[in-house]
């Protein structure tokens, strides 16, 4: 049991400096989709301004079909789900039991999918920044997209990132 | 502070779940508190330890208290004046 001394800085009635994060979410793999997600549902949990700028491959995660698709690696990918010599990882259905693997890896420890994260961060307020240019050279549509995203480009989201706190690069 | 003496608006329990799930739960909650109502958040993520107070000081809340008890941690959290 243990009483903890209230802080000089948080006295009441203190004004709250709102903080901000920047993310930059790039994979499209489903081990990959988590973190950013994490780290901007925390964020926006602890008060700040939270973005992430969805590009490259990372836009997947944006992408209505495919975010429900998105997979594990099992080649190159040492400490993915099924730990195998390498090779053994390009064997047909390596892939999709690597991702079934992590997906059961979730459930059983109570953590949402990606859908019901992305839900929490649009509810939360994060800004979803979809990557333009990914948009074009991938073939992307608006329509392609969830609901709710800023489709903007590299300026847009650096004039957002330049007020961040904390900027990370997923 | 005695914690007997602590009295709770609102319980939160996190059993089972982790991280960011207690954060963004407990952020709900005390969203839903007035400034100076105390929530009781129950967590059992080992990450609670260091998560929970780094919540409430970023929050702008104070952790007023906290209970280990086996396996568990319970937090006394006021909400601050922010929102």
């Amino acid at each position: 049991m243990t009483a903890l001394e209230r802080p000089a800085d948080l006295e009441p009635g203190a004004e709250p400096v709102r903080k901000r994060l920047a993310l930059v979410a790039s994979k499209g793999t489903l081990d990959q989709a988590y973190p950013p997600l994490i780290l901007a549902t925390t964020a926006a949990s602890l008060g700040w301004e939270v973005g992430i700028y969805f590009t490259f491959y990372g836009l997947d995660i944006l992408h209505k079909d495919r975010m429900e698709h998105l997979k594990v690696a099992s080649l190159a990918n040492p400490s993915g789900p099924i730990r195998v010599p390498n090779l053994l990882g390009a064997m047909p259905g390596a892939t999709a039991a690597a991702t079934k693997m992590m997906k059961n890896w979730m459930k059983n420890a109570k953590m949402p999918d990606l859908a019901e994260f992305m839900e929490m961060a649009r509810d939360l307020g994060v800004t979803l920044f979809a990557c333009a240019t990914t948009m074009g050279v991938m073939g992307v549509k608006d329509s392609d997209l969830i609901e709710g995203c800023d489709i903007a480009g590299a300026a847009a989201f650096l004039d957002f990132a330049a007020g961040a706190d904390v900027q990370l690069y997923i | 502070m005695d914690i007997e003496q602590l009295e709770a608006t609102d319980t939160l329990d996190t059993s089972g779940l982790l991280c960011p799930l207690p954060v963004y739960k407990a952020g709900i909650a005390l969203g839903k508190l007035e400034p100076g109502q105390i929530l009781r958040l129950i967590c059992t993520d080992p990450g609670s330890l260091a998560d929970i107070p780094a919540m409430a000081r970023q929050r702008g809340d104070t952790l007023l208290a906290s209970d280990s008890t086996e396996g568990s941690q319970v937090f006394w959290i006021e909400k601050g004046s922010q929102t």
